[in-house]
């Protein structure tokens, strides 16, 4: 796994007007592999994301994408690269149909020519969008609408997936089945990158995690150093 | 309008009026269902197409539908710079900043239609519109017909367009959710102008055929924005086949209650109607709650 960087984050800096979400930050992403933000409530893991996506801009430093730098690039660009972001709280297009949001994902142009390859890869990760996909996306359950965010995300025919918070509010079983199922998608090449604020379920399904506090980066490393490291044990397993 | 035939006359013509209504309301629909904005202007911006129409047809002899070809594009045009030059601008002032930019914009609109076209009234008129049919007894113009069925294609081709091209699907997601709709590649910004200058089509060929159908002088702009309101009010926003369908009601409760209580109290009855579907349905006969 020890490839070069898909993604490098240079010590950036981001405003909200004049409060600092984030200090200094610098992360790097390999490909193929999967990756943990972990953090609180607060900590900026939706910021760094929104960031990387082009919705933020970086007051400093830099984002490089596949050697290219991306930093100021507006959202619909950094799509149209091959960053795709699964926002927090599903965020779906409510009023329209299942297959309409999935088709909404191959909205660039990289992703339109291959719609109907991915449309069936989508079937395959999450066979129940099929049997939905006539039915409005507001009646699906809780399951069912991340399942089919992350199905429009894949539409796009994404290198790198970044996933926000997607266990809030589903249950154990559910969340689990969507790891075992991004555990395939990583493997078929792509890169992902998840927010959680379970730190035990997260340190368990990655391969590397950045521990987030307060809008900086206060400890990364493999799962296996993680769960070593004593600050973490102390602080999110009581032991 | 002639001859005894009862409540016949007045449904019929109340049916075609109302398919006027309806597309000169769909782009004011079209445009509140995306952007969240009342234009105000909207009116004034059809009314601007019928003049147009008005001096292609007049001048230069164009037949009105034939005008099309030049008004659509001005008007797109035109829909196009006011809300990526003035409204998205506004949009980042406030909520309200929008609003007063469109109260400007129907102004300006209005004192302009006078200055080129003088302030009295106008119309235009074919060998086409000036014809007739009949149902029974009675004898319509062929001109109201052609408002109705016109109406209809262009709210089944707008509805098709934001179903199944890219760029109307584009509009929806993001009417419906603006970061998501970022998330999926689309370029927002260009998208919210291109949805106001669609509308703007629509209020275009609006204009032509309101030219044929009534008079209309300068200021005309206010009373086709109350009464595109009324539809959008009674049809329920954000749904296009209910913009229609207020359309329709309201022509009918025009003209019924012309019938039956005389020409002065027909828009007493439409704002009670408005009035009466606000009370039960506020967000309309087929429009989404929100």
């Amino acid at each position: 796994m020890a490839q070069e960087a898909l993604l490098k984050v240079n010590s950036i800096d981001v405003f909200h007007g004049s409060f600092q979400a984030l200090w200094n930050i610098s992360l790097e992403v390999r490909k193929g592999e999967m990756l943990a933000l972990i953090g609180a409530n607060t900590s900026g893991k939706s910021t760094l994301l929104d960031t990387i996506s082009g919705l933020n801009h970086p007051a400093g430093g830099s984002i490089q994408f596949e050697g290219r730098n991306i930093t100021n690039l507006d959202p619909y660009k950094i799509v149209d690269a091959g960053i795709t972001q699964i926002p927090e709280g599903r965020r779906i297009f409510p009023d329209m149909s299942v297959l309409s949001n999935l088709i909404m994902g191959s909205y660039t142009p990289r992703a339109r020519s291959k719609r109907e390859e991915n449309l069936k890869k989508v079937y395959r990760h999450f066979p129940i969008l099929l049997k939905r996909k006539n039915q409005v996306a507001k009646t699906l359950s809780g399951g069912e609408q991340q399942m089919l965010v992350i199905g429009r995300g894949l539409m796009s025919e994404p290198k790198l997936m970044m996933i926000d918070e997607m266990s809030l509010g589903l249950a154990p079983i559910i969340i689990n089945e969507i790891f075992r199922t991004l555990k395939e998608i990583r493997d078929t090449g792509l890169t992902i990158i998840f927010v959680e604020q379970n730190v035990r379920k997260s340190i368990q399904e990655a391969d590397r995690a950045y521990i987030l506090e307060n809008g900086r980066v206060s400890l990364c490393g493999t799962s296996q150093e993680l769960c070593e490291e004593e600050k973490v044990r102390k602080a999110y397993f009581g032991i | 309008m002639t001859g005894d035939s009862g409540l016949l006359s007045p449904i019929i013509i109340g049916l075609l009026y109302g398919g006027l209504y309806a597309m000169i309301a769909l782009g004011l629909s079209m445009v509140f269902g995306v952007m969240r904005l009342i234009n105000l202007a909207h009116g004034d911006l059809v009314i601007l197409g019928s003049y147009l129409s008005f001096t292609l047809w007049s001048y230069l002899g164009f037949d009105p539908i034939v005008s099309l070809i030049l008004t659509i594009p001005v008007l797109f045009g035109l829909g196009f710079v006011i809300q990526q030059y003035l409204m998205r601008r506004a949009f980042a002032i406030s909520a309200e900043a929008p609003l007063i930019i469109a109260f400007g914009i129907s102004l300006i609109l209005q004192n302009f239609n006078q200055i080129i076209w003088q302030p009295q009234s106008r119309g235009i008129s074919t060998t086409y519109s000036m014809a007739s049919f009949n149902i029974g007894p009675a004898q319509f113009p062929v001109s109201y017909l052609l408002d109705f069925v016109v109406a209809l294609v262009v709210m089944l081709v707008l509805r098709e367009f934001l179903r199944r091209t890219y760029m109307g699907r584009a509009i929806t997601a993001a009417s419906q959710d603006n970061k998501a709709a970022q998330l999926m590649g689309v370029n927002t910004r260009m998208i919210y102008g291109f949805a106001f200058a669609i509308a703007m089509i629509s209020a275009a060929i609006a204009g032509t055929f309101l030219g044929m159908t009534f008079p209309f002088t300068p200021l005309s702009g206010t009373q086709f924005l109350i009464i595109a309101f009324g539809v959008v009010i009674i049809g329920g926003l954000g749904s296009l086949f209910g913009t229609f369908l207020g359309g329709l009601i309201l022509g009918l409760v025009q003209t019924l209650a012309g019938y039956f209580f005389g020409a002065a109290a027909q828009m007493f009855f439409v704002y009670l109607a408005v009035l009466i579907v606000l009370a039960i349905r506020p967000q309309g006969l087929l429009g989404v709650k929100r």
